[in-house]
């Protein structure tokens, strides 16, 4: 075979492992051999579709629509009247209001996610790559920021601005970046100091591209696995929130409302109380399991 | 055949012979919470490089090799001081202009597992360069990164492998490739054998020869100690605590050396004839580095130099870089070539 540069006659070096299965392919792999992680995204996938279905299955009547007041079985139990997981104080139908309270766990979970993640990763990328004043200019200002009891700042905000879904949204978003902010700056710190981010600038690479295609990729591991845990957190807020009675307001179905509204009647209608509950357990555990899974599958230590 | 310190002149027409200055340059690092104190890695350096050879720099660890290099390479920004390379002050360079100026200048670096960006590919890992630098296009690109890798005998069709698929040596092949991609003219290589088996360390310097002859390259070769650059260098540098100590031609260094510190890295070197080993007499240093925070005074080997007059010239006077010894033979002792 002639070769294009046959110029240099040196041992040539061509062996190499069998192909090796991606990075990422390979976090995958080790994901999916953890059991609990896999029952957590399981649970989730089922909650997701839940969420999503549940409208449709009202529309159909298959299942009651939360709102409706059956005054004539009020605080039934399960399997009674037609109300499969019993209702409330109000006769409203208890398996609707958890299906739909799904919603409104699963998109403060998320969407806080959403907002954090920008927040965090520019304020962190930032204050790691830049150094110096502006790193210590954000980093006091986070300090500050987290130094203020959460509940507390959210309460605040939500009485200053009212209990809409855009201020609880935005109240949790608002105490949770600081996390995310200072683990990303740790990344940073951590991966501007490799010599492969110093090889990229001597192969010319301008800071936008050091960051985006070297620094950012290989930060990625501990950023999704901060936000997953995130989200538990963000959810555990909002029921709080709503068990105080400053959360999403009626009649909006939440899981936090449904503990509180169930609470006084707790001995004659412990359903009530204890399904709400159970679905608020039950969706933080998945989402840590998950949580758990992600870390072990993308630290690149954890080598099979 | 060993190569002469003196190789043809370059076709470049009436090109500066001097390829590198690096004139009186400082780096220290301050110490963050301890109020103007810094850790004094480069300490005013003097050094020249010329077109096509390879300079050998040595020194224990810790005394400052690749803070100058990062300098050199205009990784790092001085403290103070200049650095000329091809006759432009890349010292007062920022911004696109010394990213363009970097082009001529690469870097092999010393650990070949932290120095490839574990989430790319090998194939993306050497093209990178030539998309900063616009060179080529697409498929003229893809196949320079092939042509690279048969250059540095590695087998083209592993493009798409990472980084962790391969061994030491092949990663540090890939290293090479990638400094090579841009058509350098100087190349850093800092300490770019050390984390390798010896066995490999002659496969990659026998390399490294090859590409020299073939390219024209100018070599700046890091070790930590004198064994490993002989081979390759027609002339070595000395460095101590931030300070270049003693440079001269390769066979002038080993056979004539002026600074007492330099005879002490020579006769730590093993000798392979059993007989002459026998008899080596390694001259023991004593005492540990000082601290590059807070270096001795006057010459700041005296504490740890056999020969040290203290108290008196050597602990109060710093001795300059000058001739001594052989032609292009530079010392900075008071007592240059005494036993
Ligand atoms: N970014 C930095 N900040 C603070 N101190 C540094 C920094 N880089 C290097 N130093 C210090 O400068 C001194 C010289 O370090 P350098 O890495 O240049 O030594 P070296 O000769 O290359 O050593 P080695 O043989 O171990 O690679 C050391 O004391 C080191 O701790
Ligand atoms: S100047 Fe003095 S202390 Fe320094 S190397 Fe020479 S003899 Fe030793
Ligand atoms: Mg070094």
């Amino acid at each position: 075979m002639a070769l294009a540069a046959p110029a240099l006659e040196q041992a040539v070096d061509w062996e190499v492992a069998e192909q090796q299965i991606g990075l990422w392919q390979d976090a995958w792999h080790r994901f999916r051999r953890n059991r609990l992680a896999v029952l957590g995204a399981g649970l989730v996938l089922f909650l997701i579709l839940v969420a999503f279905l549940s409208p449709l299955l009202v529309h159909f009547h298959l299942i009651w629509n939360p709102g409706t007041q059956d005054v004539a079985n009020i605080e039934v139990g399960p399997a009674q009247a037609g109300h499969p997981l019993g209702s409330d104080e109000l006769g409203r139908d208890t398996l609707s209001r958890l299906m739909f309270g799904s919603r409104i766990s699963l998109s403060v979970g998320i969407l806080v996610q959403g907002i954090i993640l920008p927040i965090g990763m520019a304020i962190g990328l930032a204050a790691g790559y830049f150094g110096g004043r502006i790193d210590n200019l954000l980093m006091r200002f986070t300090d500050i920021w987290y130094a203020f009891p959460d509940l507390i700042f959210v309460l605040v905000l939500v009485s200053v601005f009212g209990p809409s879904l855009l201020t609880i949204f935005g109240a949790i978003a608002l105490v949770n970046w600081v996390g995310l902010a200072r683990l990303v700056r740790g990344q940073v710190l951590a991966i501007k100091e490799k010599e492969y981010i110093e090889a990229a600038r001597s192969s010319g690479s301008a800071p936008l591209k050091l960051i985006l295609k070297h620094l950012l990729p290989n930060a990625l591991g501990p950023i999704i696995v901060t936000v997953v845990f995130g989200i538990p957190s963000a959810i555990f807020l909002e029921a709080v929130l709503s068990f105080l009675g400053v959360g999403i307001q009626p009649p909006t179905p939440t899981w936090g409302q449904m503990v509180f509204d169930g609470y006084e009647a707790i001995y004659a209608n412990p359903s009530a109380v204890v399904l709400p509950a159970l679905a608020i357990g039950f969706t933080l555990l998945s989402f840590s399991f998950i949580g758990d899974g992600l870390r072990d599958a993308l630290d690149p230590r954890m080598k099979r | 055949m060993m190569q002469a310190p003196e190789k043809a002149p370059l076709t470049t027409v009436a090109a500066d012979p001097i390829i590198l200055r690096v004139q009186d340059v400082y780096k220290h690092f301050p110490i963050a919470g301890f109020g103007g104190l810094a850790v004094r890695a480069v300490d005013g350096v003097d050094l020249e490089i010329r077109r096509g050879e390879a300079l050998g720099l040595v020194g224990e660890s810790g005394c400052g090799k690749s803070t100058l290099a990062r300098l050199i390479t205009a990784l790092l920004p001085v403290t103070r001081g200049k650095i000329i390379f091809e006759g432009q002050e890349i010292t007062k360079m920022r911004g696109g202009r010394l990213r363009r100026m970097r082009r001529k200048m690469q870097m092999i670096f010393q650990d070949p597992f932290a120095s490839l960006d574990p989430r790319m590919t090998v194939g993306d890992i050497i093209q990178e360069p030539l998309d900063n630098y616009g060179i080529g296009s697409g498929k003229a690109r893809q196949r320079r990164v092939q042509e690279l890798l048969r250059l540095v005998g590695l087998n083209p069709n592993f493009t798409n492998r990472y980084p962790h698929e391969f061994s030491g040596g092949q990663r540090q092949r890939i290293g090479i490739a990638r400094a090579l991609a841009v058509n350098p003219s100087f190349i850093v290589c800092d300490e770019a054998v050390s984390a390798l088996d010896v066995s490999i360390q002659a496969q990659i310097i026998n390399l490294l020869q090859d590409l020299q002859r073939e390219f024209n390259l100018t070599y700046l070769f890091i070790a930590h100690d004198l064994a490993v650059v002989r081979h390759l260098s027609d002339r070595i540098a000395v460095m101590y605590l931030g300070k270049i100590v003693e440079t001269a031609g390769r066979n002038d260094i080993y056979d004539h050396p002026q600074h007492p510190y330099t005879r002490a890295l020579l006769s730590s070197i093993p000798v392979p004839d059993p007989v002459v080993e026998r008899t080596r007499a390694p001259i023991l240093l004593k005492g540990e580095i000082p601290s590059p925070v807070n270096p001795p005074s006057g010459c700041r080997f005296h504490t740890r130099c056999p020969i040290a007059r203290v108290p008196g010239i050597c602990s109060e006077q710093e001795p300059p870089l000058e001739p001594h010894g052989q032609r292009d033979q530079l010392a900075a002792c008071h007592f240059a070539g005494e036993k």
